[in-house]
Formats: C-alpha cells, structure tokens, sequence
C-alpha cells in the first residue's frame, strides 16, 4: 500500500507544477473550439447583480434575495424539461398550458367539498402523473408519425389552454387550501434547518464527484482534474452556504424567513435530472440523438422511444413548474399561467448555454438561465421599471446568448474540419 | 477455427429487385479471414445494395447467405451485429457532441448499478485504439467534432472493430479526406486484415484498392464481372471490367477466379 502511494505521488507531483500551463491551455483550447461552459453565463449574473445592487434600493436585501429564488422556481422547473426538448433538437411549446393543467389538477383534486378533496401529498404526484401522460401523447406523434415537434406542441398550446380555459369560464379562479401544495412556494425551513440542508447538499456533492474519481482505481488522476474538483466543490459549498446565510436573515414584519422551499426542490431536480443526463444510459442517448440521429439509430438506439421520454420529462417538470407558481398564488385563476412562463423557459435553458441544434447544453443551464432573467426582472421592476423594460431587456439577453451559441458553434465545426 | 481457405462469408446467387429495377442479378460473392475484398463498381453496379443485404438493410428476394459455412438469414442491422459483421458508413456513424469513448461505446455502454461506468469504457477504449495502432488521437476525451477527417474515420473503424467483429464492411472510407489521412486510413484496413479479420471496402477509388485489397470484386449493371488477386491484376483490366465487362456467369453456372479477360 505504501509501494503504490510513493508510486502515484511521483507522477502527481510532476504534473502539478505544470498544472497552471495546463489550465490556460484548456481554457485557450475551449474557447477555440466554442466549448464555453458557465463562464459567461456566471460572469454575466455577477454583473448584473452588482449593477442592481449599485442602482436599485431594496434590491441587495435578504428578503428580495428569497423572493428571486421563490420568483424563479417555476420557470426553472420548466426550463429543466426545455433543457432535454433542446438536446434532442426538438422544441416543446405547449409547457406553458401544460403546467397550468398540471396546477388546474392539483386545484381540482383539493376542492373542497367537491366530493374529492384529496391531500395535497396525493394529488401532487397525480398531477405530475396526468402531464407525463401529455407528454406522452405528444411525444409519440413526433416519434412515431413525424409530425414535427413545433406543430404538435403548438397544437398543444392550444387544446391545454382551451381545456384551461373551458373548467375556469364559470368560477373565475379555483382557490387552493391545501397546505402542502401551497407549501411549494410559501414554506420557509428554520435557520438550523437551513444549515444542515447547506451541508448536506454541499457532502452529497462531494460524494459524487469524488466517487467516479476514486472508482478510476490506481490509475493516476491528473492534477488538472483535481484541482478543478476542488474548484467545483468549492463553488457549490459557497453557492449552497451564501443562500442560507442570506435567507436567514430575511426578516417581514417581525416574522423571520429563512431558506424557501422552493430553492431545495430546485435542487433535488436539478440533482436528479443532471444524474439522469450524465450518469445514465438514458441520458448518454439524449445526447447523441441530438448531435446525430442517424448514428445514433445506426448504433442500435431505439431513437422513437428516447424522443418518447423526453417529452414525458418535459411534461412532468412543467407540472412541477406549474404547481409551485399556483402554490405562490394560492390558487388557479383564468390568467394563469403567466404569459411569460412558455417564452421565459425556453429562454432560461437557452441563456444558459443549452444549444438550439441539438446535442450540447447542461441541466444547470436551465437554473443559471432563469436565474439571470429573475433577477434581470425582479431588479428591474425594484428600480422601478416597467414591464415593458423588463421584456426588452430579457430579449436582448437571450438575442445575445443565442449569438454567442451560433458563433460557438461556428467555432466547434471550423475546428472539426 | 481459424481456416481461412473456406470463405467466412458467402453470397451465392443474390438477386433483388426495387419494383422493376434490378439491382442485383445472380451475384455470387465471397470474402475470407484474413482478407480484404474491394468491391468495385461504377454508380448504379449494385455495391450498396449488396453491402445493404449484408447488413441487414435489405433482405434479398433469392440467393444464400453463407456466413461461418452456415446458412443465415440477415433480417436487420441486429442480425449482423449478432453475427460479427459490422459497417461502417461514411460520415454517419459518429456523433459529434460525444467524445471518442462515448462514440466507440454508443448503443453499448457498459453500465454499473444503472450507472455509466466510464473508467472501463476508457480503459477498453484505449487498448483497442492501441491495439489498431491508431496513435494520433490527441485524447479520446475529446469531442470528436474537433478530431480531423482521418482521426474520425480511424475512430469510426475502430469502433467497428471493437466488438469481437469478423467481418467488417467499409463503405467509401477515404471518400472525403486528404492525402496523409486517406493513407492513415488505408493503414489501418491493411491492419485489420493482417488482424485476421476479413474485411470489405468498397471504393470507387482504384489507388485504394489497390493500396489495400488481396482480391477485388468488379460489378457492373447488378452482375459479377469479374474476381483479381491483386498481385496478378493491373488497373487496367480492372477499369475495363468496371466499364465494359461481361457477365461471368450465365444461368447458374459458377464464376472462377481471374476468367475474365
């Protein structure tokens, strides 16, 4: 055991005094090959919230930093499905109506006196249920007879707002009692709670970077990779105990906030979806059907039911979406959802680095993505801009996010060839 | 088992038809171990069709398929891989956004408790690579879109081969590279015969054929016309036997190696 231990410090050594040579050369070769990852999207949010911070009162509060995240939460739950929609190429337009279908169901399921005032805790995983089914439908028209994604989910666009449409004509709105749906929005965890979820989510982050490298055996893990572990564990250490720090200082009238609920349940999604994308099978086919379906199907991948899938995760996260934005309201009412929701979702995953051609992108895209434009938004109207502000400058990010994905991708095919 | 008089894979009498078109007549057609057949042809001679047969993309409508001195039926792309024969199709067999290990595994990752188990596709990955002599790869974690024309094709085969493969079938291997990669990859194919494999290139281009192949079948109009051993054949008689060859076999009566003029 000590054999081998002199053995890899050796190499380790070398390797480390050539580590900083290394770094610039990678950073230098990424940037060539357009592979940006979440440096500007990273930077960007830095700017913007320093420029919020300088110029709007009340925006670097800790009660506005909880109501950005509570503020985001739906979107980035949408934008999560988007992120998968996008890898294969494909489009999902009908998430907006289908999350309010997904809010309209749990509504349903809780209305008192109704005869079925089913728990929350029952009617959530229901609702979920119902638009996995949705995306199933969908989905099995693209895959199976080719009707292109656009056209479907625009269809659906239409029938889940008709059918939205059609159960809220004569109430108006439905009003939603039941604690735990509404908890997905409004439910704060005490500050010492709020600590051990910071901790925990900052060990299980540990464990699984740590585990594929120590699963790589005696083979000598370059220094390269280890100090970007240490970089990564680093950053999610600080990103995970900055949230809480700040939340528990959120103080409304007297009343002490703390970390919202809808911050971990991003977390778990996200945690979840990026294991079911990197780690899997499943996800190992996502991305390769996006860069080149006919490989892909060459290679013996079922491409229909891959396509299949997606749109079922893309409906069950827009049902996950649309509960927490009912949740925040305390009902489902006929303007609901938000006409921003569909345009804003795609936007998020495609601000944050997801391609629209199909095959490159990362789940954390989608949370970077809708976090930029809530706060855009949320400082914006702090400042005390208008609406229309809000949706000039949110266009202008995402023109310019696209931009920066075309050049790249430019950039990757000319160094291809 | 490792015979290689005996043909591994035989096509006796092959025909199919596309409606009223023709596209293979009577065609007979063999490739040892060890041996890398060229098939050659002008546009329109039947060579896809016949790889396509093989592979499993057509079934033909007459004709045996002898694989290992067996009869077998070839009913889609899974039957062939089953059996050992894997193709490799110009600039369609890779994706681009995946890095070389995640394309030599694509369609058969090896898992671990549901988990992708990526230290072994890497190591494995490696070792075939090496195994093939293929050295310029600068890292197989790499996405293959920033590898060159040759580095791609040379994945491409590999990936191919990787699979305990018998027999592996190229189509137009060199059709869209430069000189110095055209040659890395003619390398390679010679490799892959002197492996023990045997190994079909189609091609419509003669120096290849030549670089390569131990014999070379020429079809014209969906007939043979023609079998060479290289070492006994110049261009010439091949280019006349692509152009203006007779049909070697009339009415069930077998070709013979070299009989035609």
């Amino acid at each position: 055991m000590s054999a081998t231990g002199a053995v890899e410090r050796e190499p380790a050594a070398v390797a480390a005094s050539e580590a900083p040579a290394g770094v610039v050369t990678r950073v230098i070769a990424n940037i060539r090959t357009g592979n940006l990852g979440i440096v500007p999207i990273v930077v960007g949010q830095l700017f913007i919230v320093v420029f919020f911070g300088l110029t709007a009162t009340n925006f670097f509060t800790a009660v506005n930093f909880g109501n950005i995240i509570i503020q985001m939460a739906g979107t980035t739950m949408l934008a999560f499905g988007v992120v998968f929609v996008l890898l294969l190429g494909e489009i999902d337009l009908s998430i907006g109506y289908v999350a309010g279908i997904g809010a309209l169901t749990v509504a349903e399921l809780q209305l008192p006196g109704s005869g079925h005032d089913i728990s929350g805790l029952i009617g959530m995983p229901i609702a979920i249920a119902v638009c996995a089914l949705i995306g199933l439908l969908q989905g099995s028209i693209v895959a199976f007879v080719g009707v292109p994604s656009f056209v479907v989910t625009l269809a659906g666009f239409l029938v889940w707002q008709g059918v939205i449409l059609g159960r809220l004509e004569v109430p108006g709105s439905i009003i939603i009692q039941d604690r735990w749906i509404n908890y997905t929005a409004n439910y704060y965890f005490s500050p010492l709670a709020g600590w051990l979820i910071a901790a925990s989510i900052t060990g299980l982050y540990m464990l699984i970077v740590l585990i594929p490298l120590l699963s790589a055996g005696r083979r000598q893990i370059d220094a390269r990779t280890r100090l970007s572990t240490v970089a990564k564990v680093a950053g999610v250490a600080i990103a995970a105990f900055g949230t809480v720090a700040i939340c528990n200082h959120g103080v409304v009238e007297s009343r002490r906030l703390g970390l919202p609920l809808p911050a971990v349940l991003m977390v778990i999604v996200l945690v979840l979806l990026t294991f079911l994308a990197k780690r899997t099978t499943f996800g190992r086919h996502v991305y390769a059907v996006g860069g080149n379906a006919e490989a892909a199907r060459r290679a013996g991948i079922n491409v229909a039911r891959i396509r299949v899938i997606v749109f079922m995760i893309s409906g069950a996260t827009a049902a996950l979406g649309g509960i927490i934005l009912a949740a925040f309201v305390n009902s489902v009412a006929l303007t609901f959802p938000p006409g921003t929701l569909l345009l804003n979702s795609i936007a998020a995953a495609v601000i944050g680095g997801v391609s629209l051609f199909g095959g490159r992108g990362e789940v954390r895209g989608a949370l970077l993505g809708a976090l930029v434009i809530a706060t855009v938004a949320n400082g914006l109207d702090t400042a005390g801009y208008s609406d229309g502000t809000i949706y000039i400058v949110t266009g202008l990010i995402l023109l310019f996010a696209v931009t920066l994905d075309t050049v790249a991708r430019r950039l990757q095919v000319r160094s291809g060839r | 088992m490792t015979d290689t008089s005996s043909p591994l894979l035989e096509l006796r009498s092959l025909t199919k038809t596309f409606g009223s078109v023709q596209a293979l007549t009577d065609v007979d057609f063999e490739v040892r171990r060890g041996e890398v057949m060229a098939l050659v042809g002008d546009n329109g001679a039947g060579k896809s069709t016949l790889v396509k047969c093989v592979a499993g993309t057509h079934t033909a409508d007459s004709g045996e398929i002898v694989f290992e001195g067996e009869r077998v039926d070839i009913h889609g792309p899974k039957d062939a891989a089953r059996l050992g024969i894997e193709v490799v199709y110009q600039d369609l067999a890779l994706c681009d956004n995946l890095n070389v290990v995640q394309n030599m595994y694509l369609g058969r990752e090896l898992n671990r408790a549901f988990v992708l188990n990526e230290p072994a596709m890497e190591k494995r990955t490696a070792e075939t690579l090496k195994s093939l002599a293929v050295t310029t790869i600068p890292s197989i974690r790499r996405p293959v879109a920033t590898l060159s024309g040759g580095q791609r094709q040379s994945v491409a085969v590999a990936k191919a081969v990787q699979w305990n493969s018998k027999l592996v079938i190229l189509d137009e291997p060199t059709a869209a590279l430069g000189v110095a990669q055209t040659e890395q990859v003619l390398a390679l194919v010679r490799r892959l015969g002197e492996q023990g494999l045997a190994v079909i290139i189609i091609s419509h281009n003669l120096h290849d054929v030549f670089e390569t192949a131990t014999r070379i079948t020429v079809l014209r109009l969906g007939r043979n016309v023609g079998l060479f051993e290289r070492a006994t054949t110049s261009q010439q008689e091949v280019v006349a036997a692509i152009t203006a060859g007779v049909p070697t076999k009339v009415s069930g009566i077998p070709a013979t190696a070299g009989a035609t003029a």
